[in-house]
């Protein structure tokens, strides 16, 4: 399993370093000895059945779950209950959900001001001239003063991708981005996603969208049960699939 | 072309038109509210009939068969309502025994509660941020104006009554519960165990126990157990107490509130790194708040209400002057005009609290504009 790719990863300096992650939920053990490197600006995607615990490994890389075994170290900065290197890597760290979580009682500017203004204490003229910048990026310039209740599910998850990106994070999680969209939007978000992929910023994304992952993916990670099934570049991992696991879960989800 | 009973072409899409006539406008309206079925003609022309009845009586007791004035009941000698009164009373009714030449104080406190109150009810009203600075300094405006001092003649708030005292404590209550609530409602869901129990206690215990007895401790225990040096006035005890009660509410209203708010707002607010006090701030409160708008109106109606209850600790709010009045043998047994009075100051001010709630809830409605 050992490609070219994951020799540079293993080289690099690691974006993100997780070594014997090990979580519960009560008495659930939903992830088991996760080890996972990622090198900067490299584009990971992790897919996997319901519930094998793909959404809680990237909500512990910014702590929206807490791990109890195990090191998760992002850019340098340990994750542990020091409250400061917790906000240090949020920061850094930008997440877009599958429920896009907008806040509705905020202009879709204000959503995008909103983190640079309070939290990296940007003046409100450049927040605002970065905000506009990337909603041009996510070409939805034009919604900027609607709130979030009046735009479509495929125009709120593009919002929430510029909300994140006007932190200047270093990396992005998606958290199943285009699950909640009807057929006809995931395309814009996926677009938007490719494009952000081309600027070389380092990402993880759980998604079922395979187009999405062979054409983006450096390495793509199948998890099961809590742990890594196999990990491998897009072309070996949908041509050539090693475990009877992902073999069945491809034929499962590419079958229609 | 297809003979299957499904399948019809359409050539092209069809344009808008207007409803039909008959569900819109006036005539649309009428008929489909007042005279839908048969039903509801009959439930119409009853209450039509009802109001038939109702109406010409009341306004023959209040207005045409009235007497306006006199010096006692007894110039009263038509059939209908008896508001000789007013000229002598009124001004005990409205100011309790303030001082008659120093009422203008009064009226200014109030007139100055108008720009006090306008920029925080209307925030889009043209200077309603520079208006905003003169709103917090209106409290301490208003005391000076009420109890005077320094250059003003001092007036002892048990020289209080009337509206004035209603107003004062029910203003007082309201303005102080709403923080205080939030507060409590943030303690109760705390993390921090010793937060949590504290505001748990203080919710249960003033929530479990009649503001009548609360009144009672505030006006006689109290005093026993503090120093006579530590004497608090009685009508700021009663302004304690009253928020106190009222803050318990108001918490269990926010609660309310603050559950609404979906988890994954905390979440997006955690990713972009904001902390606590922000995410409460800015993300969760204004949408607790908001989801709680009736609850708090409701809170705020019901503590204005309950400053009559303070009649039982001695104090003469506007009930109390009121029943006072009646027993006096020149204005004996107008208990029906009084209360009526009475009744009408509180539903005029209740009532605008309701209204502006809906008009508060219609500006912040963001979910489709």
């Amino acid at each position: 399993m050992s490609t070219d790719q994951n020799q540079v990863a293993a080289d690099a300096k690691p974006m993100i370093d997780i070594v014997g992650l090990n979580k519960w939920f009560g008495a659930f053990h939903v992830l088991r000895e996760i080890n996972l490197s990622v090198a900067p600006q490299e584009r990971i995607v992790i897919c996997g059945p319901s519930g094998s615990g793909k959404s809680t490994l990237i909500r512990c890389i910014n702590r929206l779950e807490e791990h109890q075994e195990g090191s998760i170290v992002v850019d340098g900065t340990a994750l542990t209950h020091d409250l400061k290197n917790i906000d240090a890597i949020r920061r850094e760290v930008g997440m877009v959900f599958q429920q896009f979580n907008l806040f509705p009682h905020l202009t879709v500017l204000e959503n995008c001001t909103l983190g640079p203004i309070w939290v990296r204490k940007t003046p409100k003229d450049e927040a605002e001239k970065i905000a506009m910048e990337l909603l041009e990026r996510v070409k939805i310039p034009e919604q900027a003063n609607k709130y979030p209740g009046q735009l479509s599910g495929g125009q709120q998850q593009r919002v929430a991708i510029a909300r994140s990106l006007c932190m200047k994070p270093n990396i992005m999680l998606f958290d199943e981005p285009t699950s909640a969209l009807d057929p006809e939007m995931i395309k814009e978000v996926l677009d938007v996603m490719v494009d952000l992929a081309q600027t070389g910023m380092t990402m993880i994304v759980v998604t079922h969208e395979m187009g999405f992952a062979s054409q983006v993916a450096d390495r793509v990670i199948f998890m099961d049960a809590g742990q890594i099934v196999e990990q491998n570049t897009p072309d070996e991992f949908f041509n050539n699939p090693q475990s009877d696991r992902t073999k069945l879960f491809l034929s499962q989800i590419l079958s229609h | 072309m297809t003979t299957q009973p499904f399948f019809r072409q359409q050539s092209e899409l069809l344009a808008e038109r207007p409803p039909p006539a008959a569900t819109s406008g006036v005539i649309g309206w009428v008929r489909a509210n007042l005279f839908s079925g048969w039903l509801s003609t009959i439930l119409t022309l009853l209450g039509v009939y009802m109001l038939w009845l109702l109406i010409p009586g009341l306004l023959d007791w209040a207005f045409f068969d009235a007497d306006f004035h006199g010096d006692d009941r007894f110039a009263c000698t038509s059939s209908g309502a008896c508001w000789a009164w007013f000229d002598q009373r009124i001004n005990q009714f409205l100011y309790g025994f303030y001082p008659s030449e120093q009422t203008w104080r009064v009226n200014v406190a109030l007139a100055l509660l108008i720009p006090a109150l306008a920029p925080i009810l209307f925030d889009k009203m043209p200077g309603a941020k520079h208006l905003r600075w003169f709103s917090l300094t209106y409290p301490v405006v208003a005391t000076f104006l009420l109890i005077g001092g320094v250059g003003l003649e001092e007036v002892p708030t048990h020289k209080f009554g009337g509206f004035m005292l209603n107003v004062t404590v029910g203003l007082a209550g309201i303005v102080l519960s709403l923080p205080i609530g939030i507060v409590l409602a943030l303690g109760r869901r705390s993390r921090m165990p010793i937060v949590r129990v504290l505001s748990l206690a203080f919710i249960e215990i003033f929530r479990g126990v009649p503001l009548i007895t609360l009144l009672f401790v505030a006006a006689i225990l109290l005093p026993m157990f503090l120093p006579p040096s530590f004497s608090l006035d009685l009508v700021v005890r009663v302004i304690v107490v009253v928020t106190a009660f009222a803050s318990a509410y108001m918490a269990e209203v926010i609660r309310g509130g603050l559950q609404a708010v979906p988890r994954g707002q905390y979440e997006a607010a955690s990713a972009l790194g904001l902390g606590y006090w922000k995410t409460m701030g800015l993300i969760v409160l204004p949408q607790a708040l908001k989801i709680s708008i009736p609850g708090i109106v409701n809170t705020f109606i019901g503590l204005f209400k309950d400053t009559t209850l303070v009649i039982v600790i001695g104090l003469f709010d506007v009930l109390n002057i009121g029943r006072t009045m009646i027993a006096n043998p020149d204005w004996l047994g107008l208990a029906v005009e009084t209360q009526v009075f009475i009744s009408l100051f509180f539903f005029v001010v209740c009532f605008s609290m309701s209204r502006y709630s809906v008009v508060l809830e219609q500006r912040l409605d963001t979910s489709n504009s």
